[in-house]
């Protein structure tokens, strides 16, 4: 025990945390933005598995992790459009058809990944990019400035995301359509185009967070790398009461406690690994019962529109 | 005036292919996908027959696979009704199954007609507390149970690594290599094979099963409450229907279908539990699978029956068709994907014919 206390130990647990919450926070961004507008997308994790295993075969093809990015944010953003499609122009149910979309995403990367990879081969993604001066800064250069390129953009998006939603007019009419879509509409705002805008940026934001894991945290993939992170995220969504800031600290709190977990298998603490793998879940019910009904969901919320009806 | 019912027959028909249709369309993007993996569609798909119906053992392959995504079915068919949508279904089998494992391992020498319908009910009710804690959930904190339940899928996951590692290990898995399994049940208690294959009891419980969910749902009270939430939440709580008992209800009998699943696939086919650490490893994802069967079915428990079955072919075929073609069998998840989303967006159809016709009585009039 008398190791937990060490610096390089902390720095270990709070760098880890950091780059931990990457993935979470592209994904969850994205589906803030979905849901603020009045639509439920489900099907993260399936987007997010498409685009890391693309950007992963990108990279093991071409070598070149910028040009990985580049596919994971075609591919994420095609699969939001044709969520989009779905939910807007089809008006499915929102929940069920994520679901549908999470199982073709989950599929199709696994069909794909045995037919032209097969077995897991490592490639070398982003590195780590240390920020001059910066990380030179004991303790937190450690754990802030000597981060991988893609963990640096997760957290400058939460500013730029809360700027856009709060302070442009793009962002006025998002809040607009998932509060009020019939008003919205009388009012000249395209119901349509600005769903299918947010639905598109949150697939790009939900191929990113993919990418962020196979060319970035992990450089590898697998079946069902995600296990299940695009869930999370949607959670996330909820639990930070659909406002950037606070997706932020939900993520933060469900990776430090993570890594935490990680960590303290590491050092030993007498805790069965698969009870301690459980941890951020139940806290993440836990925190789900606090904030749940604090905040009230965008009123049009699952809710499809059609005019005239 | 025959004209007329001749019409409204087809309305009907129409309405019911509607599910049939879309999942033609998935098959048929499926084999341009087929041809894009570079193999012939016909041939993979006759495969997949084959594999499905091709003898005996593949048509008792195909059953054993349909039965717990009936079960499973049944289940999502309740919660669905309710408005509640339970993507639990992979825990809550976990749970069942281990809760009904432990029966089987406490009581190694008690009668089999004791023990089994024992353990089948004590799988049914673990799986009904899994579901009931997301309903509780719900109706007191107004947690989404979607979130929910997925949360309570991993953890029920990691309680079952934890339980096959430790407490209920095999007492001959020892050391390091030890394989994470509890001990093989007595083999009284297996439910008894129908034909000398591997199809079993369940298959025959899951379909009588069926029959007891429809008279639940559209003769007893409790179903009427439960559709009537569904449809409308508001109008019901001013009919004088609790909404938050229901919806509790509604996931513990959700839950306790999918528990029910678990259960019968350890007492009919595994006759111990084994994990490989994720839940897929157990369940065969019949917990998603089950969805799709659902809503295929038209949330309708009879309905159900044949979907499962259609389903249970699909994952029975498709390990013939990765042999024969050489394109694997995760092709299937992704098509049921594809059913999935073609399924949800073909009401639209539905619902504008209704329109349509709501509209041609008026003018009519």
């Amino acid at each position: 025990m008398q190791d937990f206390l060490d610096w390089t130990v902390v720095i270990g647990i709070l760098s880890s945390g950091i780059r931990l919450a990457t993935p979470y926070l592209y994904a969850a961004i994205g589906e803030t933005f979905g849901q603020r507008s009045g639509v439920l997308n489900l099907g993260v994790d399936g987007i997010m598995l498409l685009a890391a295993f693309s950007s992963y075969f990108t990279v093991l093809t071409l070598g070149s992790p910028w040009l990985g990015l580049l596919v994971a944010i075609l591919v994420g953003g095609l699969m939001g459009i044709a969520m989009g499609f779905i939910s807007i122009t089809l008006q499915a149910e929102q929940g069920i058809s994520g679901i549908g979309v999470y199982l073709f995403g989950l599929g199709l990367s696994d069909l794909l990944f045995q037919k032209f990879v097969g077995t897991a081969k490592a490639i070398s993604g982003f590195k780590e990019f240390p920020i001059p001066l910066l990380s030179k800064i004991p303790f937190f250069g450690d754990i802030f400035f000597s981060q991988s390129v893609l963990v640096y953009g997760a957290y400058l998006l939460i500013p730029l995301a809360w700027f856009i939603l709060n302070k442009t007019t793009f962002g006025l009419n998002i809040r607009a359509v998932g509060e009020n879509p019939e008003a919205a509409d009388s009012l000249g705002v395209s119901v349509q185009k600005t769903r299918y805008l947010t639905l598109t940026l949150g697939g790009i934001l939900a191929g990113i967070a993919g990418a962020s894991l196979s060319i970035a945290l992990l450089n590898v993939f697998q079946q069902n790398l995600t296990n299940g992170m695009g869930f999370i995220a949607v959670a996330l969504v909820y639990f930070g009461g659909w406002r950037p800031f606070y997706v932020l600290l939900g993520s933060l709190i469900f990776s430090f406690v993570n890594a935490l977990q990680v960590w303290m298998q590491v050092l030993g603490v007498p805790i069965p690994s698969d009870i301690a793998v459980m941890m951020p879940y139940v806290l993440t019910i836990v925190v789900l019962i606090f904030s749940a009904g604090r905040v009230r969901p965008p009123a049009a919320l699952t809710k499809t529109y059609e005019r005239g009806s | 005036m025959q004209k007329r019912l001749n019409k409204r027959l087809f309305d009907r028909l129409f309405d019911a292919s509607l599910p049939i249709i879309a999942a033609l369309f998935a098959l048929a993007v499926g084999a341009v996908m087929l041809l894009l993996l570079g193999a012939n569609p016909l041939e993979g798909y006759a495969a997949l027959l084959e594999g499905a119906f091709g003898n005996k053992n593949a048509w008792a392959d195909t059953i054993v696979k349909a039965t717990p995504l009936l079960l499973v079915g049944l289940g999502i068919c309740i919660a669905f009704r309710a408005g509640v949508i339970n993507i639990g279904g992979e825990g809550q089998m976990i749970m069942g199954a281990l809760a009904a494992t432990l029966v089987g391992i406490r009581l190694p020498s008690w009668p089999a007609w004791f023990v089994v319908p024992l353990a089948l009910i004590v799988g049914f009710l673990g799986g009904a507390i899994w579901g009931g804690i997301a309903g509780f959930l719900k109706a007191r904190f107004n947690v989404n149970e979607i979130l929910s339940t997925i949360m309570m899928n991993v953890i029920a996951v990691q309680l079952m690594n934890f339980l096959l590692r430790g407490p209920m290990i095999d007492k001959e898995q020892i050391g390091a290599a030890a394989i994470p399994q509890t001990a093989r049940l007595a083999r009284a208690f297996d439910l008894p094979r129908l034909v000398p294959t591997r199809l079993h009891l369940g298959a025959a419980i899951a379909v009588l099963l069926a029959v007891v969910v429809y008279v639940l749902l559209w003769r007893t009270s409790l179903g009427y409450r439960i559709r009537a939430v569904g449809l409308n939440a508001f109008a019901s709580k001013y009919a004088g229907i609790s909404i938050n008992r229901t919806i509790i209800l509604s996931l513990m009998l959700s839950g306790a279908f999918c528990g029910l699943a678990g259960a019968i696939q350890v007492y009919g086919l595994s006759h111990r539990m084994v994990t490989d650490g994720t839940a897929a490893g157990f369940t065969g994802s019949a917990g998603f699978n089950g969805i799709v069967a659902a809503l295929f079915g038209q949330l309708h428990p009879i309905g159900t029956i044949p979907a499962s079955f259609f389903f249970g072919a699909l994952l029975v075929g498709a390990t013939k068709m990765q042999r024969a073609v050489q394109v694997p069998a995760a092709l299937v998840i992704t098509l049921n994907g594809l059913i999935v989303i073609f399924v949800v967006s073909s009401e639209l159809w539905r619902r504008r014919r209704a329109k349509r016709r709501a509209l041609q009585k008026m003018v009519d009039a």
